[in-house]
């Protein structure tokens, strides 16, 4: 247990160190102009530091969102584009605390067709998710999601996706898997004000311009061609 | 104690389409109006604006612009031998909750059902037989016929700006409009919108398989436009951000820039906003409405507002919970098939194929709501013998795209995985690169898929929620197999480098994710008071002076978007409210 602890200081450190200056670049609107940048940007802000999750938790979520969006030539990887921390907003914010969420029991656990019907805020789901995850590590390699190697955290996020893994406090996999899932998704093509998507490496992996104001002539001008996207983002244009 | 506020002519419950096509002509009318409307007031200058209105986290993940279901929500199951449960969050359907409505948000399709829908039990009967329609299909014909709503589609297509191309005008077939269209007096107010390069490949497509295709009609103007209100409209600016968004560019026919404002500047008429009504109110005898209750969610207060007449003109599934809530009419029995009130809900279901080209380059974020290729081969087209299939309704088939944003929309082919060096590549490669032909089909009601109030789960007023009871039956089935056939076909033609191809739809319908807010019927429309709740007037059988207008009126659904005909009917009601029932209140169709 005593390495564990080191290694996720270690993660943390990593986390902190090598933030570049947060300006975000404004862009004219005609983003023609500016094509071309490295998908692989560095990115644009230092690590801004958790406000809902714990040590354990930001641990895990980093672990997942680098396992899940690796580095490469088409982007750089889960942390470095914010993702850990489009969650951490997201599930301190009012969507993690359960707005707009019928929260009146009774509970029960219901059919697949009748949807989410658990008792817990995004928040709490996610908090219970990722102890009952490492709780299944735990015993099935000794150690917590964050310290498995590369092929032990791809089993483990291929059973919680195939619903092949069930937890032994009751919480359903596949309901928090789904959740995870989405926030994942929703922190790498997000626009970039909610923490996520950070130098729009999301958007620039596949070409989606952001929040563009107008196409009305490039409907014909680019049909069935490229369109040299140099993604804008709210901030861009705010 | 509610306060009793002085007495109006009408009341409008929920502003949105018909609320407001019916404050502005009632107000106009010289009638004294108030309407209600639980959300706030947005517009476009403030709300709608770039850049925060290109945000699809807020605006389709989080559902700004929709209903809150930590207030009230619907308890749903599939059949009545199962507990209902709260749906507790938004997912298959999204109504709206803000002045304007689901109009605010919708894509604009504006269609006109014919009398395919109109008459549709007597139409299968005579052709297919008596035993053609399965016996808990409860369909029924509607009342009305196109020929009398013909005038009110055109006057609602030239107040939302819809372009298209007319099919059929005065009986003239026209060349590259939906030749199985019902005749119109004259064209739509505007062109059809450019062609993107998905629609224009669906288009040939649909052609080389002997097939109709024509652009569908969509309340998004394609040029700078004024309709005959002196509303003017901005043209269409392609951006992508359609469905679930206000538009920034005043592009999409909606009241909150048409009827609205026109009824706000007339002095007969008064707008109450965060004021959600809870019930209304009958006289002793129950033959007449008095008025309605609502609150003020703003500080909990509580009001009486008398009236002359009440208009239900909130969302669909609303006005059904307004009607059971506040006990008028008989509410519907399956086992006895007894009563009225919440028979015949209806949806829709649909098939749909991802076609992945690897030289080809689709932009799907430039789109309007509206930018796609349509067929009726499949629909109102009446030679399509639905004899050798078994079904009755139909399916259009569509190629396009329409609001296609990344954490939603980033096509694979099948196999992909979902995470990964791997998934990101496919990610990066098919995004761009891929398109998808969908069908869209009717639901034909059933006995056992209604509404009723829920006997356990209530809303933040105390009251029950409303219970939904759905699923599709064999019929639907069937329908979905051919239309599943016929999309993989066409798709086939097209020869793409992948292909992930429709299935049939046979799982039970559920709660997660969002499929369509073309939620039907539950007060219907019919021609006696046995069989549905609502004249051909949309007044109530029971209460002379409570009419019920939108969606819930259908007793059934097609396969179309629905806001066609809740906007004709709206401005058809109004016409019979103005002409005959001011002067004489009272039926305005013997029961």
């Amino acid at each position: 247990m005593k390495d564990e602890g080191l290694g996720r200081r270690d993660f943390l450190k990593g986390a902190v160190v090598g933030g570049a200056a947060a300006a975000t670049v404004s862009l004219p609107p005609n983003a023609e102009a500016q094509q071309g940048a490295s998908p692989a940007a560095a990115p644009d802000a230092a690590s801004p530091g958790y406000s809902f999750l714990n040590l354990e938790e930001a641990a895990f979520v980093e672990a997942l969102v680098d396992h899940m969006v690796p580095a490469d030539d088409l982007t750089p990887k889960g942390t470095d584009i914010g993702i850990n921390i489009f969650i951490d907003r997201a599930l301190a914010g009012g969507w993690g605390k359960g707005e707009r969420l019928y929260m009146q029991g009774p509970w029960k656990l219901g059919l697949p067709s009748q949807g989410y019907q658990l008792p817990l805020t995004p928040a709490q789901l996610y908090r219970a998710g990722i102890e009952a995850t490492n709780a299944h590590c735990r015993k099935s390699y000794g150690k917590p999601f964050d310290r498995l190697d590369d092929k032990q955290r791809e089993d483990v996020l291929v059973a919680l996706s195939s619903g092949k893994l069930s937890f032994d406090n009751g919480l359903p996999a596949r309901v928090f898997w789904t959740t995870l899932y989405q926030t994942v998704m929703e922190g790498m093509f997000s626009d970039p004000i909610y923490g996520g998507n950070r130098n729009k490496a999301g958007w620039r992996l596949i070409g989606f311009p952001g929040a563009i104001a107008v196409h009305r002539e490039n409907v014909e001008k680019y049909r069935d061609k490229k369109f040299p996207a140099d993604p804008i983002s709210i901030s861009d244009m705010s | 104690m509610a306060t009793k506020l002085k007495e109006v002519d009408a009341v409008i419950v929920g502003l949105g389409w018909t609320g407001g096509i019916l404050a502005k002509e009632l107000a106009e009318a010289g009638l004294k109006v108030v309407a209600l409307e639980r959300g706030a007031m947005r517009s476009t200058d403030k709300d709608y604006a770039v850049p925060n209105i290109r945000d699809e986290l807020r605006y389709v993940v989080r559902h700004d612009l929709m209903q809150n279901t930590a207030r009230d929500t619907l308890t749903v199951r599939n059949n009545p031998t199962q507990e209902a449960l709260p749906m507790r969050r938004l997912g298959s359907f999204l109504p709206g909750e803000v002045v304007g409505g689901s109009a605010v948000h919708w894509s604009g399709h504006t269609w006109r059902w014919t009398d395919m829908e109109f008459k549709v039990r007597s139409l299968y009967e005579e052709r297919y037989g008596k035993s053609f329609v399965p016996a808990d299909m409860t369909i029924q014909d509607w009342g009305i016929t196109y020929a009398e709503l013909e005038p009110y589609y055109d006057k609602f297509e030239y107040t939302a700006a819809v372009s298209g191309k007319a099919g059929n005008i005065k009986g003239q077939i026209q060349r590259g409009g939906n030749p199985y269209e019902a005749p119109r007096a004259r064209d739509y107010p505007l062109p059809p919108l450019t062609p993107i390069l998905a629609s224009e490949m669906f288009t040939k497509a649909a052609e080389n398989n002997g097939y109709h295709p024509f652009p569908r009609p969509s309340a998004n103007a394609s040029q700078a436009y004024t309709n005959p209100d002196g509303s003017k409209f901005g043209p269409c600016q392609y951006c992508g951000y359609c469905q679930r968004f206000g538009c920034e560019a005043n592009a999409k026919g909606s009241p909150h820039i048409t009827v609205i404002p026109i009824a706000m500047r007339n002095p007969n008429f008064e707008l109450r906003t965060h004021s959600w009504v809870t019930k209304v109110l009958k006289d002793s005898d129950g033959k007449r409405v008095t008025g309605v209750t609502y609150t003020n969610v703003l500080n909990g207060e509580e009001f009486e507002q008398p009236a002359g007449m009440v208009l239900l003109c909130a969302y669909a599934i609303n006005n059904v919970h307004l009607m059971l809530l506040s006990g008028i009419g008989q509410p519907y029995d399956p086992v006895a098939q007894t009563g009225v009130i919440g028979k015949n809900y209806c949806y829709q279901t649909g098939a749909g194929a991802t076609l992945f080209f690897e030289n080809r380059h689709f932009n799907p974020f430039m789109n309007a709501g509206g930018s796609n290729a349509t067929i009726d081969d499949f629909n109102i087209n009446w030679a399509f013998d639905r004899g050798p299939h078994g079904f009755v309704g139909g399916y259009n088939m569509a190629g396009g795209f329409n609001t296609v944003l990344p954490i939603g929309y980033r096509p694979v082919p099948r196999g992909t995985p979902q995470w990964g060096k791997e998934w990101k590549a496919a990610t990066a490669k098919w995004y761009q690169t891929a398109m998808n032909i969908g069908a869209s089909g009717s639901v034909m009601a059933n006995r056992y898929n209604y509404y009723d109030l829920d006997p356990t789960y209530r809303n933040a007023f105390g009251q029950p929620l409303m219970r939904m009871t759905f699923d599709y039956k064999e019929n639907e089935h069937k329908m979905g197999r051919h239309a599943a056939a016929a999309i993989n076909a066409i798709a086939k033609s097209m020869n793409p480098t992948r292909l992930n191809e429709a299935t049939a739809r046979t799982d039970p319908w559920t709660v997660v994710p969002y499929q369509s807010t073309h939620n039907t019927g539950g007060t219907v429309m019919g021609t006696n008071s046995r069989d549905s709740a609502v004249n051909k007037y949309l007044q109530s059988w029971d209460c002379h002076n409570l009419f019920v207008v939108g969606a819930n009126v259908f007793p059934h659904n097609a396969s179309y978007n629905p806001t066609g005909p809740v906007g004709a009917l709206a401005y058809w009601m109004a016409e019979a409210i103005k002409t005959r029932y001011v002067r004489a209140p009272g039926p305005l169709v013997p029961a």
